[in-house]
């Protein structure tokens, strides 16, 4: 095997057991969440709805506001919720997924760049954004960024959702930098050879070869970032961002607070979350299933 | 210093390399005229395919010397992609481009990196296609096409970039028997039409045959070397002697 600068660690033989232990392919995947909610049986939403239908009435059998009248104010918040809410959160999520795409990307090639500085100092960035609190990432957006910037000759105000938005993309641009550089490093060193020897330079090796090889490996990991964010969104209820679990609290006070309220409202936000994620996680994992005997 | 064709297209002198402590190539010359064909042999890790990747520069070297008509490959300011231009290589796992169709495979490198108008390229692969006897699977892509045809696919791909020089680094030995004769006919084709060729094989049949010369290796140096003819029947160190005892 020959080092490629910037992509793996020398080489010290040309004989395979001597050959630096490869830590990347024993370390798990990263897919654990998408695992577990693609290993769900299909029937888990309508468990789970009958669950909200029994829970109350048996917690609740001596109050008096009854079940009927807690599904009767969810009926009547549901359009709202769903279009002032969720759809909210899906706005944050594709915003947050797109910036941290982008950016992610970037951050990734730098990951793999031949100049130790900039190699170093992207692997530093990764690690901070990837290990960190999503909610501390959060807070730290909000109050470190300023609510307007004076540009162009006026003010521009930064709403608290763009600022979630922000918050968010940062730790998923750091995992999608490393599922960039992962997938980069995936292919085989033999690739770059017979570029190489075919006069290829580096850029062109890395646009043109081994990255369009690596667009279909790192789809599924992708996804399953897209599928963790937008279950990671409600976070931003605690920043006052009017998403669904902050207007679900706002209709249940509405209703008057009766405990009742919690399992219809939270169990219809939670069905929501599971009606949008469920379908991408069966299809992440159907992807990474059929891509990896490929290859 | 200029080259001309009547000096070593290929001059290997005393080239040392070594992999950390581990020492491949304890000091090997050897020269290779214009239009040669060239087997180096020898039992597995004395070093055949670690000299041949040194003379593209795929593999650095500690010591001695590589020219490649005239140039050396060994020196820093050496201009690696005018090398490999002159310098084509086939691999042993044939390392074609997944993503790309055979005949893309074959386009890409004079399209991107000489720069040729597509056209014109397109008509040569199409041509290098129908010599490697691979009419009709243009637009296979490498994994639907089976070794020895994805190998020759790779010799293809080599030869569109119209090298002055062509390595072949065991390039049937990872292949079924039956394919492997396709592969070494495409071989012999170029041979005889005058392509300067260094060969590491196993395929003693075939040295035979083809070469005008037989390097034998073992721990990193030329036991002995000669012409076919000379060289199958007349060996004297013992260790070529027992290295062709076990293969022939």
């Amino acid at each position: 095997m020959k080092r490629i600068a910037g992509i793996n660690s020398p080489a010290r033989s040309d004989m395979a057991v001597l050959k630096p232990f490869d830590v990347a392919a024993h370390v798990p995947d990263g897919f654990l969440f998408t695992r577990w909610m693609a290993a769900l049986p299909w029937w888990t939403p309508f468990a789970l709805m009958m669950a909200m239908v029994v829970y109350p009435q048996i917690a609740y059998a001596q109050s008096n506001f009854s079940t009927a009248e807690a599904f009767d104010a969810l009926w009547r918040w549901m359009p709202f919720l769903l279009k002032s809410g969720f759809f909210f959160n899906v706005l944050i999520s594709v915003l947050a997924m797109t910036i941290g795409t982008l950016a992610g990307a970037a951050l990734g090639l730098a990951q793999i760049s031949l100049l130790r500085p900039v190699r170093a100092g992207s692997w530093f960035v990764t690690q901070l954004f990837r290990n960190s609190p999503w909610l501390v990432l959060l807070f730290i957006v909000l109050l470190a960024f300023p609510f307007e910037i004076r540009a162009f000759g006026g003010v521009i105000r930064i709403p608290d959702w763009i600022k979630g938005v922000i918050g968010l993309s940062l730790p998923v641009m750091a995992n999608i930098s490393e599922v960039v550089r992962g997938a980069v490093q995936s292919v085989p060193t033999a690739q770059w050879e017979a570029a190489e020897s075919l006069a290829f330079t580096r850029r062109q090796i890395l646009w043109q070869i081994i990255l369009p090889q690596c667009y279909k490996r790192m789809l599924p990991p992708w996804m399953n970032w897209y599928a963790i964010l937008t279950m990671a969104t409600p976070l931003c209820s605690l920043l006052g961002i009017e998403e669904l679990i902050t207007l679900s609290r706002q209709a249940m006070e509405s209703e008057d607070n009766h405990p009742e309220l919690l399992v219809p409202f939270f169990g219809f936000a939670l069905l929501l979350f599971f009606a949008y994620c469920y379908p991408i996680a069966r299809l992440t994992m159907r992807l990474e299933r059929k891509f990896a005997v490929k290859l | 210093m200029t080259w001309t064709a009547d000096q070593p297209i290929v001059s290997i002198k005393k080239v040392h390399k070594s992999f950390g402590t581990l020492e491949v190539l304890k000091g090997v010359s050897l020269d290779v005229m214009k239009g040669e064909v060239i087997c180096i042999i020898g039992p597995s890790g004395s070093g055949k395919s670690t000299l041949i990747r040194c003379i593209n520069g795929l593999n650095d070297i500690q010591g001695g010397s590589i020219t490649v008509e005239g140039q050396e490959v060994h020196t820093p300011d050496l201009d690696k992609l005018a090398l490999r231009r002159k310098v084509g290589m086939v691999f042993q796992q044939y390392n074609l481009f997944p993503h790309k169709t055979a005949l893309e495979n074959v386009m890409m490198a004079p399209v991107k990196v000489l720069r040729q108008n597509k056209a014109d390229v397109e008509a040569r692969a199409r041509a290098l296609m129908k010599k490697v006897r691979l009419e009709g699977k243009e637009d296979s892509y490498p994994g639907e096409l089976s070794g020895g045809q994805q190998q020759r696919v790779a010799i293809a791909r080599s030869l569109a970039m119209n090298p002055d020089v062509m390595l072949f680094d065991e390039v049937t030995a990872a292949l079924d028997p039956e394919t492997v004769k396709e592969v070494l006919v495409t071989i012999k084709d170029l041979a005889a039409e005058g392509m300067t060729c260094i060969l590491v094989t196993h395929e003693m049949g075939f040295a035979r045959e083809v070469a005008d010369h037989i390097y034998f290796t073992d721990r990193g140096v030329i036991v002995e070397h000669g012409p076919p003819a000379t060289f199958f029947d007349e060996a004297s160190d013992p260790r070529t002697q027992e290295f062709l005892g076990q293969i022939l």
